[in-house]
């Protein structure tokens, strides 16, 4: 595993945390650029079912995947109350859309975990490391699995 | 002296130089026209000294060379003693394009062309023995050298073969003495440079009571033989620049220069020494003074270079400020607000500013397309030098503008285009000849504005396309079905299938067959349709349609499956309002409609997207009918049209990738993206029921 998350040499990770279904994730917040609320995305034609579409992020045109289901799990309801994470990552912009955004937590590298090796769901794939926080646990999303260039390639 | 300005000046002589050679090509075209004109014969004389003045000043030692060689032999043509026979001017085209390769060359450190010898010996065995030797020629050439330098840059002059012989005139001024130099030194230092010859002149001998000891009185005249650029000269004197007078200038006092400023300071001098610049120019000029092109040139160039970043980033501005407006737009519709309001009456106000904003940025981008068709010029020059036809290259519009990236994306498809008109749309001159037609083959390059798109034609008056051997070929290759039924237009049209070539031997110069496809693929990212007509016997047209712009688009808004598309205008022929009678079925799931004797394949947009399941009924829907690429037509069933509006074109590949059918997306006033439809992708890639053609085309 050469996750990002592990090369970053910093004693502690900041990571931006949020709920999907029950079940939290989170990401680095050196990927985050910010936080929106929720827009009616425009749909793309023979686009894969977890790319939401596309939205207007002041003038350019930001693909929005469907956190939820690109995991493998029911997809987002798409109301007010859900917002959209606009990550970056290698130059490009994209949008995640996840039930709600709930915290900024730093993380002691040394307390993150490679997920176990025997999860067989889609999640699996797109979890770069584990840990545990007061009691719940955080899971750090593999951004590069997660996002557009291999939505690009599925569809 | 840093680098920068260096830099700088060199960037703004290579584009001067292409200014120079667009006019050298234009006076070349002229005289193959007829036009013997002494002044046509200048122009073109003008540009190449120029060129090689320029070159000089920057050391560009194999383009200085070349220019020298080609100007003795224009020297020969503006002297009368070489007459602009076809041969010759044919020779000249070739130096001209030589003399292109050669500022290319020099400007991207590249080596230069190597057949250059070849033309040179050409033309020079054409202008015949030189009259007055080449030495005669060098020393005619110097004085004008120095003609542009009084004009414009000061830097030109050293540019010129070193002279050998230079009249100082050195005149401290008393601040010299008192800054603590010491005029011996520099003596000493100008005698390093070579032999010579100091004369100390007096200049008039005041009273012993009246002379300030303080004050400076002597002056020398220096003679100074040898090898010397008249920048080593000044330099020497660089650290006394301001506190003495100054003056450098060729041996025998015909052509004093003047350094800018320094002289005419205080000093009285020996006059019979000074020849101020003013005074020499009167001189020479029985010479070819060449003072009226560049005051002519002056009066033109009131331009501005500037950064195509910061133009783009105009135009994006500019493009932001439309969808803004949009939404503004809409605000205040959605208020309520009566249309006689204040505020509609100022949104209408600001709507026309920012249309005409718009317009005039976009102008920015705008270029001519003159270059581009001297390139091509070339490439006909070329190319048909290379396969013995004989053709003549008409150009028409040159000077409509296009936006920049259109010219720059332009320049290869249409170099395809021509080399294929030279190469398989001309006849050879014998059988031109067999046909009653002149030996000389015609390519005409046409370029026009037409309902807001530009149309650029290329035409050749050959044989036109053998619509039966395309047939065949396309049948062989698998490409058609041996007895389709095709019209002449689709037939054409097989010309731009992937892998097709008509030319039975591979030239060296196209019928490799990959062609005609790469052209249309190049023209259609552009946003543009190309089209062939062809009448046998009397040649064949190829017509490029591209938009003015690649920044925004006129659009019609439809809804579709609860979801807003804007369809390309420029694509639309026409829209209906469909019933269930107009509607026939082919097989379970395909549909066409006949409009006026022609059959239509229908598409309904909404399932192509795959936005919903096939209809069972069109009953009431809308049909859009949309021209393809290819000459034929389609029909998309839409739910309703909304609007038609100019939209800002924002790219998807980069945020997404390409999505088949969708061209690209745009912001809509309520601030939604909407996707701008590419109806011929959308019908190749359309689910299989469409005609066998169709499904052909798609390759």
């Amino acid at each position: 595993m050469t996750d990002q998350i592990f090369a970053n040499s910093a004693a502690e990770v900041e990571l931006l945390s949020f709920r999907l279904a029950d079940q939290e994730y989170s990401v680095d917040i050196m990927s985050v650029r910010e936080i929106r609320g929720w827009t009616r995305a425009t749909p793309l034609p023979h686009a894969p079912a977890h790319v939401r579409g596309v939205i207007n992020l002041r003038g350019t045109v930001l693909p929005v995947v469907d956190l939820s289901t690109r995991l493998g799990m029911a997809p987002v309801a798409g109301d007010a109350r859900n917002v959209i994470i606009v990550v970056q990552l290698g130059g490009q912009n994209a949008g995640l859309l996840v039930d709600a955004v709930s915290d900024i937590v730093a993380v002691p590298r040394a307390a993150l975990r490679p997920p176990p090796d025997l999860a067989a769901d889609a999640a699996h794939n797109f979890i770069s490391a584990l840990t545990i926080l007061d009691g719940r646990m955080i899971r750090v999303l593999n951004l590069a699995a997660v996002l557009p260039d291999a939505t690009v390639e599925a569809a | 002296m840093t680098q920068d300005p260096m830099a700088e000046i060199r960037a703004s002589f290579f584009v001067e130089c292409e200014e120079l050679l667009e006019r050298l090509q234009d006076a070349l075209t002229a005289i193959e026209a007829g036009d013997h004109d002494p002044e046509t014969i200048n122009v073109v004389f003008r540009a190449v000294h120029s060129i090689k003045g320029g070159a000089g000043a920057f050391a560009l030692l194999p383009l200085v060379a070349f220019a020298h060689r080609f100007e003795t032999v224009l020297d020969a043509l503006r002297s009368g003693q070489m007459q602009p026979s076809p041969e010759a001017i044919k020779r000249f085209f070739q130096a001209a394009d030589l003399m292109q390769d050669h500022v290319r060359a020099a400007r991207d450190g590249t080596a230069g062309p190597a057949n250059a010898d070849e033309v040179l010996q050409a033309l020079e065995a054409l202008a015949g023995p030189p009259a007055e030797k080449p030495l005669a020629e060098v020393a005619e050439f110097q004085p004008l050298a120095l003609v542009l330098d009084l004009d414009a840059d000061p830097g030109i002059a050293d540019s010129a073969e070193p002279q050998t012989a230079w009249q100082v005139f050195f005149a401290p001024h008393a601040a010299l003495y008192a800054t603590g130099n010491e005029p011996l030194h520099l003596l000493r230092a100008l005698s390093a440079l070579g032999t010579v010859e100091t004369r100390c002149a007096y200049p008039a001998a005041p009273d012993l009571i009246d002379l300030d000891p303080e004050a400076a009185w002597l002056a020398w005249q220096i003679t100074l033989a040898g090898e010397v650029g008249v920048d080593d000269i000044r330099e020497v004197f660089d650290f006394v620049e301001g506190v003495c007078a100054l003056e450098i200038g060729p041996a025998g006092g015909t052509n004093a220069c003047t350094p800018g400023g320094q002289t005419e300071t205080t000093q009285p001098r020996p006059a019979a020494l000074h020849l101020p610049a003013a005074e020499a120019a009167p001189a020479r000029a029985s010479g070819p003074p060449p003072q009226p092109t560049l005051a002519a040139k002056a009066a033109e160039s009131a331009t501005v270079r500037v950064d195509l970043e910061r133009i783009d980033r105009l135009v994006n501005l500019v493009g932001e400020l439309v969808i803004n407006q949009a939404m503004l737009a809409q605000s205040v519709a959605e208020a309520g607000l009566a249309p006689s309001s204040a505020v509609a009456n100022g949104l209408e106000a600001f709507m026309m500013l920012t249309r005409d904003l718009q317009d005039s940025v976009m102008m920015i981008r705008a270029q001519p397309v003159k270059p581009l068709f001297q390139r091509m010029a070339r490439i006909v020059r070329e190319a048909s030098a290379a396969i013995g036809k004989e053709v003549r290259l008409h150009p028409e519009g040159e000077a409509t503008e296009v936006d920049k990236t259109v010219i720059e994306r332009l320049a290869d498809p249409l170099t395809h285009m021509v080399r294929n008109a030279v190469d398989h749309g001309l006849e050879t001159p014998e059988a031109r000849q067999r046909a009653g037609k002149p030996r000389e083959g015609l390519v005409t390059l046409r370029a026009m504005h037409r309902a807001g798109r530009v149309l650029i034609e290329v035409e050749d008056d050959g044989a036109g396309i053998n619509r039966a051997k395309v047939r065949e070929i396309a049948i062989s290759r698998g490409l058609i079905a041996a007895d389709a039924v095709l019209s002449n237009a689709e037939i054409d049209a097989l010309l731009f299938l992937p892998g097709f070539s008509t030319a039975t031997t591979v030239s060296a110069l196209s019928g490799r067959g990959v062609g005609m496809d790469v052209v249309r693929q190049a023209i259609q990212s552009l946003g543009g349709r190309v089209t062939i007509t062809s009448d046998p016997g009397l040649g064949s047209k190829f017509s490029i349609s591209l938009p003015l712009t690649l920044a925004v688009l006129d659009g019609m808004v439809v809804q579709v499956a609860g979801q807003k598309l804007v369809v390309p205008l420029s694509s639309i022929l026409e829209t209906a309002a469909l019933t269930q009678d107009d509607i026939r079925a082919l097989g379970p799931q395909t549909h066409v409609i006949s409009v006026r004797g022609a059959i239509v394949p229908l598409y309904d947009l909404g399932t192509e997207l795959g936005f919903r399941q096939p209809r069972s009924s069109y009953d009431g829907s809308i049909v859009l009918f949309c021209v393809l690429d290819n000459g034929s037509s389609a029909a998309l069933a839409v739910d309703a049209i909304l609007e038609q509006r100019q939209v800002v074109i924002k790219g998807l590949q980069k945020a997404y990738g390409h999505i088949p059918g969708v061209a690209a997306a745009t912001i809509l006033g309520d601030g939604q993206i909407a996707l701008i439809l590419d109806p011929a992708d959308l019908v190749r890639s359309a689910t299989g029921h469409t005609r066998a053609i169709a499904l052909a085309l798609a390759g």
